[in-house]
């Protein structure tokens, strides 16, 4: 098992209603040196959070001790830029297990989907209404429901629901990952690659 | 067998997928795959966890780029952490029989530059790296894109990869380009009109006269930037161009072996009556040499015009505004005068011969601005070769500057070349993030015709005043 199952997730949430955040700030490449996979929490959204003298910048929302739990909720394209998957690896690291958003990049998303991160896709109106219910109470739980594919903002009962392939969703709730499915084809693979003209 | 009219995308990718999951993605074959330092140490790590090895070594070809030095190459690498990452792509890549050029090898460079130089890169080919700009290879008519690290394991565990079939968009851009108007020009204009997220879930085919009468390193550089549209790649079809360009180098197919690779790629065009998801058209006449104001590639201007008013509401407003403020510019401000401190030639966008020829038409019989810092920094020993060969490293010099070494350089600001914090770069690279260039530095996306004319003045200057 290459992480945890993901089924049903309830949490308050963390509202970061920028757009456009890229992976150079969710983590910036001189932090992308080690030759492993730990520490990266540390340095999620560095420059935003840091001053350069590393005390913390007491306006970011990363900084403030009201917004907790285990969903980050985001402006539109989020993760776009580079194809670092240390941008998946130090959300999760931080402890967050889902991002919210309205729109993702493509690599960003297929970064999360692999190392057990769910990004969930809604629309700007339910975005909206997210971000103003943890406006009104930082505390508010969202519930994220992979096998029903809903979120809902458990203190109305709004709920939205949202696309998964069924493959990558039985991935996920099984802590399953693609490594161990083409190991399992390698056979069929050595058969079509010998064919192949390159 | 079907004989419904085909994109050039679709060719490519239904030659290459081994197998079709219902409500999944497609597994699809790697032609070549290439690895660099920073995102492949973990990968190589999973293989030793899971006890699994590298399928087929001989399709992946290893660089080191994103964290070198681009000075005093010779001596060993100060920073322990990049000395560590260097060490173990070298460790790895000699452990599984995978070709290495590392540092101090004259084959060195930037992964996008000394892939398609060397002929590694063909036509019809499925192209994946972890980097995102593995885009550039679109330029031969492969199909090729960035991947994260989970997905560089499963190519060297496997060969293949799992994706979803993204939809297909085409941008034809007809007519004649103006005077001074470059391929990034062309490239960071269709980006404006798109945004930065405009492409995103699609591939692009780029086509029209404008790309058919671009050069190779011309197209490199446009497709190069197809991620900074939220494209998971870019293509052009291949042509006379590509296969003149192709013929000859190191590793392209030779004799009996060209002939048959020639007669395929002749097969790689998008059909006549093929539909695509989503069609873009622009004219040439339009665009002029391009500049960015903001913190995406997506905002950028002609570069006589002004700052826009935002019409956004909302986060959108909040964003452009965070964004402008980071910049230190204001909404209605014209770019032309804007001061500069750095100029930054180079990158896997504008690391190429003809970048730097380019730059030189500018630079030459004129003066290094003082107030101006120049890192000029060849995509590889073979482009640095060149200019020292074409005389471009005597008009440089001539002219007050002097040539770094290859390697991704001040674009990622992975190492040494750090744009300090508040200061303004023109910047022939592709990203002009919050701190991209460094913590707190300010990026101006621009082609090496702008960067010189900056590079020279000391402020954003119109070229097309200098050529």
């Amino acid at each position: 098992m290459a992480y945890d199952n993901f089924t049903i997730l309830r949490s308050s949430a963390v509202p970061m209603p920028i757009e456009n955040v890229d992976t150079d700030q969710i983590i910036p490449a001189r932090f992308l040196k080690a030759t492993e996979r730990k520490g990266f929490g540390d340095n999620l959204f560095r420059d935003w959070r840091y001053n350069s003298d590393n005390t913390p910048k007491a306006d970011f929302v990363l900084n403030n001790p009201i917004y907790t739990g285990k969903i980050l909720v985001a402006g539109k394209n989020f993760g776009s830029g580079s194809s670092r998957e240390h941008a998946a690896w130090a959300i999760y690291d931080y402890g967050f297990r889902c991002v919210v958003s309205s729109f993702f990049a493509d690599i960003f998303k297929n970064n999360s989907l692999n190392i057990g991160i769910l990004p969930v896709q809604i629309s700007a109106e339910f975005l909206d209404k997210i971000f103003k219910a943890i406006e009104a109470d930082p505390k508010t739980e969202i519930e994220v429901n992979l096998p029903e594919q809903s979120i809902t903002i458990l203190a109305t009962g709004e709920k939205e629901s949202f696309d998964i392939n069924g493959y990558k969703k039985h991935n996920l709730m099984n802590g399953f990952d693609d490594i161990d499915y083409l190991q399992a084809m390698k056979e069929e693979i050595k058969a079509f690659a010998a064919n192949s003209p390159y | 067998m079907s004989t419904s009219p085909k994109t050039l995308f679709a060719k490519v990718w239904d030659a290459h997928v081994v197998k079709s999951i219902p409500d999944g993605p497609d597994v699809l074959l790697i032609d070549r795959h290439f690895i660099h330092e920073v995102t492949s140490p973990v990968a190589f790590l999973g293989l030793e966890t899971r006890g699994l090895t590298v399928l087929f070594p001989e399709k992946t070809f290893a660089t080191a780029d994103h964290n070198t030095p681009t000075i005093n190459q010779h001596l060993p690498v100060a920073d322990p952490l990049s000395a560590n990452q260097l060490k173990a792509l070298e460790t790895n890549t000699a452990k599984y029989g995978i070709s290495h050029w590392g540092l101090g090898n004259p084959k060195n460079g930037i992964v996008h530059v000394v892939g398609p130089e060397n002929g590694i890169t063909l036509p019809g080919m499925t192209i994946v790296c972890g980097d995102s700009h593995t885009s550039t290879h679109g330029a031969f008519g492969a199909i090729a894109f960035g991947i994260g690290t989970s997905e560089v394991e499963m190519v060297l565990s496997s060969q293949c990869i799992m994706q979803p079939r993204p939809k297909t968009m085409r941008i034809s851009v007809n007519g004649k380009l103006n005077k001074g108007v470059l391929p990034k020009d062309v490239v960071l204009y269709i980006i404006s009109q798109l945004t930065a997220a405009g492409a995103t879930g699609y591939f692009v085919e780029f086509a029209g006269e404008v790309f058919e009468q671009m050069s190779m390193e011309g197209r490199m550089t446009v497709c190069n930037m197809s991620i900074e549209m939220g494209a998971r790649g870019g293509m052009i079809a291949p042509d006379a161009t590509t296969f003149n360009y192709i013929k000859g180098r190191e590793k392209a197919p030779k004799g009996e072996a060209w002939d048959k690779a020639y007669a395929y790629w002749q097969t790689l065009h998008t059909d006549a009556g093929a539909s695509f998801d989503k069609e873009y058209v622009f004219d040439a006449a339009d665009i002029e040499p391009m500049i960015t104001f903001g913190t995406n590639p997506g905002m950028g201007i002609g570069i006589s015009k002004k700052i826009p008013v935002s019409n956004e509401t909302g986060s959108g407003k909040s964003s452009y505004e965070k964004s402008l403020n980071y910049m230190g510019f204001h909404e209605a401000e014209p770019m032309l005068g804007k001061p500069v401190d750095y100029v930054f030639i180079g990158s896997c966008t504008n690391g190429r011969i003809e970048d730097f020829r380019a730059f030189a038409s500018i630079v030459k019989g004129r003066k290094k601005a003082d107030n101006v810092t120049a890192w000029i920094v060849p995509g590889s020993h073979i482009v640095e070769q060149q200019i020292k060969e074409e005389g471009i490293l005597d008009i440089l010099t001539e002219a007050g500057f002097s040539l770094r070494q290859p390697g991704c350089s001040a674009c990622l600001a992975m190492n040494d070349d750090k744009i300090p914090a508040g200061k303004y770069a023109v910047s022939t690279s592709n990203r002009n993030f919050e701190g991209r260039q460094g913590p707190g530095a300010r990026t101006m996306l621009a082609s090496p015709l702008v960067a010189a004319a900056a590079a020279v003045t000391g402020v954003v200057t119109d070229p097309r005043e200098l050529i």
